[in-house]
Parts: structure tokens; C-alpha cells; sequence
């Protein structure tokens, strides 16, 4: 039996290693239905006690108070069944059907991490329904009064606009202006070097000044030293440059990282072919660093919009400005949360159509995506 | 005539020489293969021919004129001298038909409708007319090496370098490849090729060029370097490369 051969022969004839048995679907179920029943009762007891914190509600909000508790218990539905399952792996285990018996076993744990996962989403929603409530509801009396909603939702939308201009504005300047100092950054050879330190000069000098900063010092200081031109501009563009001058600093980067990222066999195909170096920038390079380059530029973009909250320090009136303004008024921060969902609700199509933008560049590549 | 003239070309990267004086002489409508261990400098010297690589030292002629060195119209002498690539290098998002009209429209001048109607014939020669609409990804590496020759043809060169094109290939698809290229040497182009397939080269080549370190160590005709090779490190190669199956 020294040989190897030999011995790898009779073990293959004679399995050394016993089959393996289903795994246990009784504690995973057991655990399941403890903690999805838990789950339950907390989210419970939170509806409860926003039930009673809205005094008597109309029946309509009941009702769909009602339904939340109906929903919280709902991961009760796949540990009870994961307990069934458990019974019909005994009954494959007993008829010694062992593949079934293991396949019924991983549905059981299956539905057990099914009701753990959707267990702990209510919990989590639980929480927050308690965040709202907490403090005999001061939480969502401060920030979610609704009457303080609906008097400033008009003039803090109208506002509103002021940072969608200065937002569409700077973004359509970034994309070209870090484009071109991207360029710069990656010019050639010896004439292209001082160029060069000026890209980086500019990209390390814009990056670093925070953004409020710049906003301030464009806004004021231009108009203050009568820049010719410049000191005419209307608010508005002034923080529209001073967004632009930021963010180009770090889309330039972004474009930069894009450029870099292609493979040098492209430079060589299409200089191979008699394109001269701007033509290959412009037909093969950048067209292919933009396309991979669009989630993070989507990121800086969010950014960007994000900022225009600040404009307010140069004197033009933003959203966030408006909301502050009826927010002192009326000595609560609901007009404020009214911002705050506004923004949210402008990234969410862009997030979703960077999204389809990258799963149709995926089917055109013929990649399933 | 002597159309193609290499005199004693070096090449170094930084410390590192890899090209140690070659001299190589390609008349029209020869065929030439490069053959020789990896490292020993056939595709930097191809490269160097196509101006991707400067030299550092020596000569090179095409019909009768000084192309390397300082004050060369590179973009010009490119449009001459095709060269296709091992790894394709097409571009990926542009179509077939857009990848082979790209440089005669851009830097050729030829009007797009006759430079769609010059890849269009030039594709269907090659059995990839049908696939003039898609993008290169979804093609398969023997189709995509294709395109590239296309590619590289489009431009009307005069010479045409094949860096060991069918490396990259899973090996059913290497027949199709050689094909063209056997197509191409009876039409009479002008080519060079680094190549691992020896029995292509013995067909095909009109002279056989065996690189070792840098240097042309032995050449002649392809019976000359396939049953009689003079120099023990060809014996070597071809004995390896015989073991390898490749011969």
C-alpha cells in the first residue's frame, strides 16, 4: 500500500470522508421566531405610543397604524414556516433520502435568515418611530410641525431655484474648466512643464481653501477691489465662479484619474494610426476616461450641490437662507427639514440615472450586468 | 530596392539595452519574420520602426528617406507604416466600422462616405463586414485581431508591422488570423512580423530574421534558418521551440 497510486485507488473505491449530513433547522428557526417576535413588540409598543402622542388622530391614520403593526409582524410568517420546513427534513432524514433532507434543510435556514433580516429592518424602523416619539414627541414637535411645513414649503421652494441655477451653473463650468486643467496637468515634455506646475499649484490651492471660504472671499472681495467686470457680476455668479474655482479643483482630479486609468496600448493604436496627440486625447483618451470616470464625478457633483447651501454667507438668498429666516420666525426648525428633503429628493434621480447610465454602457459591452 | 533600411539602431531604457546595434534590410514586397526568445528585442524593434519608441542611436529609412530622429513628420510616417498590435488595442467604444474609418477620415482626408466604402471592402475581405456595426467587446479575439489588421490597413500603408499578433489567440483561432496574413504577403504588401508561429514564418517569410539579445544573430532564407541555422543559440531556439510543438 506504500504506493501512492494504489492507495488513492481503494480510497476512491471506498469513500473515506462519510457524506454529509443536513445541517439543524431547529435552532436557526427557534432563534428566528424569538427575535422577529421581539421585533414585533417593540414596533408595537412604538405605534402605541405614537398612536396616544397624536391624541385622538383620524381614523384614517389609525388604520394605517394598524397596518404598520400588521407589517411589523410579518417576519413571524418565514420563522413559523422555517419550522415546518424543519419537519420535513426529519421526515427526508428518516426515509434516508439525504440530498433532500440537506436541500429541505437549506431552505429552512434560509427562511430563518430571512425572518432574522427582515426582523431587524423593523426594529431599526421601531427605533425611529421611538427617536419621534421620545420626550413626549419634542423630537418631531421641533423638527416635523406640520402647519411650519406647509407656511414655509412655498417660499423656501421658491428659494429653492436660486440653488438649482447656481448648482446646473457651476456644474456645466467644473465640467469643462477641470477638464482643461486636467489637460494641463498631463501635458508633455519639457514645454509643457510650467503649465504643468500651474494645474498642480492650482488643484493643491483650490482643494485645500474650504469652500465657505472661497464663497466669502469671491463675493466680497471681488466687489471690494472693483474688479473690472467682475464687480458688475449679480450675486448669483459670483457663487457660481466661487463654486466653479473649488470644484474644478477636485473634478480635475477626478479627470485626471480617468485619462491615467486607460491603457497605454491605446495611446499606441491610435498614434500608430497617424492621430497626433491632441487628436488622440480628444477621439480615443477622454472619451474613454469620461465614461469611467461618471459615479465619481456624480459624487463631487452631489457635493457641489450640497454647497450651495453655504451662499447664504455671500448675501444671496438660498434656500437654506429662506428656511433659517421663517425658522427664527416661528422659533422651530420644520421649515429647515423642508431643505433638507429638497435636496434630498434632486440626488436621488441622478444617483438613479448614473445608475442606468452605467448598466446600458454594461448591456452594450455585452456584459450581463 | 531596398524600401525598408535599419542601420545599426540602438534602443536603451535607462540602463537597459535592449536593442545592441541591428542592420536589416526589407525590400518591397518581401515578407520578413522576426523570430527569437522573449526579450531578445522584436517588438521593441518594430516599435522603433513605427517611431512609438525613439531610438538612441543609428538609422532608419523608409524608401530612401531618414525617418528617426529629431524633426520626422511621425503622424506622417505612420500613415505609411501600419503595425497591429498583440493584445489588439481596438477601441472600445467606437464601432467596428468607426475603429477602421477613424485615422483615413481624421488625419487621411478621405471623405467619410469613400472611407466607409473602402472598410466596408476592406472587412468584408477579412469575413467581418457583418460585424461592421458592433463594438469591439463583443467580438472575439481571432474577430478583433482582424479588425485591427483592418484597422491598420485602412490608411493605404506601404509597410505593415505585425507584432505577434496571434499570441493573445486561443489556438482554433489562430488559422483564421494567418490566413489574412498569407493573403496579404501574396498581394504583395511589404511586411515584417515578430512571430512565435514557425511553421507561418518557414510559408510565408521571404527572409527570417533570428533575434538573441538584442542583436540579429543569424538570418536567411527561411530554409536556410529552419534546416541549417549556423549559430548554436538558434539551434537551441529551434530545438525548444520544437519540444514546445510550435514547429
Amino acid at each position: 500500500m506504500s504506493d501512492p497510486v494504489t492507495a488513492e485507488l481503494s480510497a476512491a473505491a471506498e469513500p473515506s470522508v462519510p457524506p454529509t449530513p443536513p445541517q439543524r433547522v431547529v435552532p436557526a428557526a427557534a432563534i428566528a421566531l424569538a427575535v422577529s417576535g421581539l421585533c414585533g413588540l417593540v414596533a408595537l409598543s412604538a405605534l402605541w405610543s405614537l398612536h396616544s402622542m397624536l391624541g385622538s388622530p383620524a381614523s384614517g391614520v389609525t388604520v394605517l397604524l394598524g397596518a404598520f403593526g400588521v407589517a411589523a409582524l410579518l417576519p413571524l410568517v418565514p420563522a413559523l414556516r422555517a419550522f415546518n420546513t424543519a419537519r420535513v427534513r426529519g421526515r427526508f432524514l428518516a426515509d434516508g433520502d439525504l440530498a433532500a433532507a440537506r436541500a429541505a434543510a437549506a431552505r429552512g435556514r434560509d427562511q430563518s435568515h430571512t425572518a432574522l433580516g427582515y426582523a431587524l429592518a423593523v426594529l431599526i424602523c421601531a427605533a425611529l418611530v421611538w427617536f419621534a416619539t421620545a420626550n413626549d414627541g419634542a423630537i418631531s414637535r421641533t423638527f416635523l410641525r406640520w402647519e411650519f411645513i406647509e407656511t414655509a414649503w412655498r417660499s423656501v421652494a421658491d428659494a429653492f431655484w436660486v440653488n438649482v441655477k447656481v448648482a446646473v451653473g457651476a456644474e456645466v463650468l467644473v465640467l469643462v474648466f477641470g477638464l482643461l486643467i486636467a489637460i494641463m496637468r498631463l501635458l508633455p515634455g519639457q514645454a509643457g512643464r510650467p503649465l504643468r506646475w500651474i494645474a498642480i499649484g492650482y488643484v493643491d490651492t483650490f482643494r485645500a481653501i474650504p469652500s465657505i471660504i472661497v464663497l466669502y472671499l469671491v463675493g466680497f472681495g471681488l466687489s471690494l477691489a472693483e474688479v473690472p467686470v467682475v464687480k458688475d457680476l449679480p450675486p448669483i455668479w459670483l457663487a457660481i465662479v466661487a463654486l466653479t474655482l473649488t470644484y474644478s479643483g477636485y473634478v480635475a482630479e477626478v479627470y485626471r484619474a480617468g485619462i491615467e486609468s486607460i491603457h497605454p496600448g491605446q495611446w499606441a493604436a491610435a498614434r500608430s494610426l497617424g492621430l497626433s496627440y491632441g487628436m488622440t486625447l480628444r477621439t480615443v483618451i477622454v472619451p474613454q476616461g469620461v465614461r469611467r470616470i461618471v459615479p465619481p464625478l456624480l459624487n463631487d457633483f452631489i457635493g457641489l450641490q450640497k454647497d450651495t447651501a453655504l451662499i447664504g454667507v455671500m448675501g444671496v438668498t438660498d434656500a437654506f437662507t429662506q428656511a433659517r429666516l421663517t425658522a427664527s420666525n416661528v422659533f422651530n426648525l420644520s421649515p429647515v427639514i423642508v431643505v433638507a428633503v429638497l435636496f434630498v429628493v434632486i440626488t436621488i434621480p441622478q444617483a438613479r440615472f448614473v445608475d442606468r447610465l452605467l448598466a446600458r454602457e454594461q448591456r452594450r459591452a455585452g456584459r450581463p450586468s | 530596392m531596398t524600401f525598408l533600411q535599419i542601420r545599426d539602431v540602438h534602443k536603451a531604457y535607462g540602463d537597459a539595452d535592449v536593442l545592441k546595434g541591428v542592420s536589416l534590410d526589407v525590400a518591397k514586397h518581401e515578407v520578413v519574420c522576426l523570430i527569437g526568445a522573449s526579450g531578445s528585442g522584436k517588438s521593441t524593434l518594430l516599435r522603433c520602426i513605427n517611431a512609438l519608441e525613439p531610438i538612441s542611436g543609428g538609422e532608419i529609412r523608409v524608401d530612401g528617406d531618414v525617418v528617426s530622429g529629431q524633426g520626422v513628420d511621425v503622424n506622417r510616417l505612420r500613415r505609411n507604416v501600419g503595425i497591429v498590435f498583440q493584445s489588439y488595442n481596438l477601441f472600445p467604444h467606437m464601432t467596428v466600422l468607426r475603429n477602421v474609418t477613424l485615422a483615413p477620415t481624421m488625419v487621411g482626408g478621405v471623405p467619410k462616405a469613400q472611407a466607409t466604402e473602402h472598410a466596408l471592402a476592406l472587412l468584408e475581405r477579412v469575413g467581418m463586414k457583418d460585424k461592421a456595426d458592433c463594438y469591439p467587446e463583443s467580438l472575439s479575439g481571432g474577430q478583433q485581431q482582424r479588425v485591427a489588421i483592418v484597422r491598420a490597413l485602412a490608411t493605404n500603408p506601404q509597410v505593415l508591422l505585425l507584432d505577434e499578433i496571434t499570441a493573445a489567440l486561443d489556438p482554433e483561432l489562430v488559422g483564421d488570423v494567418l490566413a489574412i496574413v498569407r493573403e496579404l504577403a501574396q498581394d504583395g504588401l511589404t511586411m515584417l512580423l515578430a512571430t512565435h508561429e514557425m511553421g507561418f514564418a518557414r510559408d510565408v517569410a521571404s527572409q527570417v530574421c533570428f533575434l538573441d539579445d538584442g542583436t540579429i544573430l543569424e538570418r536567411g532564407t527561411a530554409a536556410e534558418i529552419f534546416e541549417d541555422p549556423q549559430e548554436e543559440r538558434t539551434r537551441q531556439f529551434l530545438a525548444r521551440v520544437l519540444t514546445a510543438g510550435r514547429l
